[in-house]
């Protein structure tokens, strides 16, 4: 089989990449737009926060765990060495509520459910069931994207707030059992050692990340083209680009949080 | 078959509509990147009329339907469908005019995560009719189609020919004024494909629906000019040869972009084209 390689001008990606930047911001725009116009799924809405919210719970119950324990492990060596064993809840309170619960429930909802939203708006699109949506006088952007965007953003705050919590378990269950930390004094400090701009910025992050990942699942599911080849382009890019906007975001979010309330 | 309660009370060619024409178009042109796939085609559809649409693959016909219910926006041109220009209307004004058309999708793009009830049901719901008067509605359209047993079943549990019956159901639930064919018969056995035929031609003859017929099957858009559907045995009966039936029958075919024929049966079987003869033959 020979292989062809077709040169595409450097003008051309980026008029592409611009074109697919405004089409994803008219689809984000759309999305939050049709929150205060008639009709609104509410039963739509329901159905997706049942398959994000509760079916990623088991993932969130695991990695938020497995993450709290890993930090308080890993960190709890070297507190010992310097003596400071008892500031290990501290660590992973500060660790999980501001930045890690948030950023691991991101990503992990970001790979299950994006290339959920994805596959099964690329499905629809090449089988031309948009279509016959579209023909049958609904909007797809009401009956499919709000309905998505609401549950995610909704779901993914609560469920960052499992993980954070589980993330503080597993970090006690490594201070009390591993190192011999008093279970009072682990969750004393966790909880004292915690500001309002701490849980402001762990629990604004999470409804921003649901927002992208909704945003970007549905915009590569409704921009699929080329059958089912299209339908696993699709999927992949929307789990790549809702993780990279997720990191970024978490950044700029960080950053602006620091700027209004000031660094610790 | 068996005798179907008609799921219509009244004829849809009794329409508000002023203008001579349930659909018209215009000088339409359209192109994906250089590919030009309509390129500048006109052609009107009276009120009442079938016209069956054919052309090779890849010749614009299933576009041109999307283009007629504004799915797709032309490059240039006017597109008029029972009085409203599809070409200057927003996508929220296109929803009010959407409902008085019917499309069957060339794969019958039903919902795959409904059952039959809930996609034939899908429009009227949208319209928030009570439970009751859904229920009604959605039987009398299996039931034309012949479909009833499969009220609740998944799309995946149905053969494409079932699965055709149920799109032309869930299109003809709203009692449209016009209706559109993506290739109704496209890919299923010949039996199979009759059955579909005739509820086309119920569709046209009981209802008088104006319709546009995309086909590759030119016995198919044949059959439908040479016979006629008699509600009182239900069956679909030959017209005595030298007559034509009561509604009106035509063909367009598409050729390069171009509309190259447009008329009826006798004015395509006297045509002296050497593509449409080699096409018809």
């Amino acid at each position: 089989m020979a292989l062809e390689l077709e040169l595409v001008s450097p003008i051309d990606v980026a008029k592409n990449f611009v074109l697919s930047v405004q089409e994803y911001m008219a689809l984000a725009l759309q999305s939050v737009t049709n929150f205060f116009r008639r009709p609104l799924y509410m039963g739509d809405m329901l159905q997706q926060a049942d398959l994000i919210g509760f079916g990623s719970l088991p993932i969130v119950l695991l990695t938020g765990l497995s993450v709290g324990a890993l930090l308080a492990l890993n960190s709890a060596s070297t507190l010992q060495r310097f003596g400071g064993i008892t500031l290990i809840g501290q660590l992973v309170s500060i660790g999980m509520v501001t930045e890690l619960g948030p950023l691991i429930t991101g990503l992990m909802v970001a790979g299950r459910n994006a290339s959920g939203m994805a596959s099964e708006l690329g499905s629809m699109i090449v089988t031309e069931q948009i279509d016959a949506m579209r023909a049958l006088g609904t909007d797809p952007s009401k009956k499919l994207v709000t309905p998505r965007v609401g549950a995610t953003a909704f779901m993914l705050f609560f469920l960052t707030i499992i993980a954070d919590l589980l993330g503080l378990v597993g970090g006690w269950a490594v201070a009390h059992f591993l190192f011999g930390l008093d279970s009072n004094q682990y969750w004393t400090s966790s909880w004292q050692i915690l500001v309002f701009r701490d849980v402001f910025s762990g629990l604004i992050k999470p409804v921003m990340f649901g927002f992208i990942i909704a945003t970007v699942g549905c915009y590569y599911g409704m921009s699929t083209t080329g059958g089912t080849q299209g339908v696993g382009r699709s999927t992949t890019q929307a789990v790549v680009a809702s993780s990279v906007l997720i990191l970024i975001t978490d950044f700029f979010v960080t950053k602006l949080i620091f700027a209004i309330f000031g660094v610790r | 078959m068996s005798t179907p309660v008609l799921p219509i009370d009244q004829p849809a060619a009794a329409s508000g509509d002023k203008s001579g024409y349930a659909m018209e178009f215009e000088n339409v042109r359209i192109a994906f990147d250089e590919k030009v796939v309509l390129d500048g085609i006109s052609f009107r559809l009276n009120h009442g009329e079938t016209k069956a649409v054919f052309g090779v693959a890849g010749s614009g016909k299933s576009v041109m339907l999307k283009l007629a219910i504004g799915l797709m926006r032309p490059d240039s041109g006017r597109i008029t469908v029972l009085g409203e220009e599809v070409t200057s209307e927003s996508e929220q004004e296109l929803i009010k005019l959407r409902s008085r058309v019917g499309i069957v999708f060339q794969e019958s793009a039903l919902f795959d995560s409904l059952k039959v009830w809930e996609n034939v049901s899908f429009r009227l719901m949208e319209e928030k009719i009570l439970f009751g008067e859904i229920e009604r509605r959605v039987r009398e359209s299996l039931r034309f189609v012949e479909l009833e047993r499969t009220y609740d079943m998944f799309p995946s549990e149905l053969s494409g020919g079932m699965r055709r019956r149920v799109a032309i159901a869930r299109a003809i639930i709203s009692q449209p004024e016009v209706l559109l064919y993506d290739s109704p018969t496209g890919g299923l056995d010949p039996v199979t494909s009759n059955t579909i035929v005739e509820l086309i031609m119920k569709q046209r003859d009981v209802y008088k629906t104006s319709a546009l017929l995309v086909t590759h099957r030119l016995q198919d858009a044949f059959t439908m000019a040479s016979h006629e559907f008699d509600p009182q045995k239900n069956e679909m009966v030959s017209i005595p040869k030298g007559q034509r039936g009561q509604v009106p029958m035509s063909f367009l075919i598409l050729k390069d972009g171009k509309v190259i024929f447009d008329g009826d049966a006798h004015e395509l079987a006297a045509s002296r084209d050497e593509y449409i003869r080699e096409y018809i033959s």
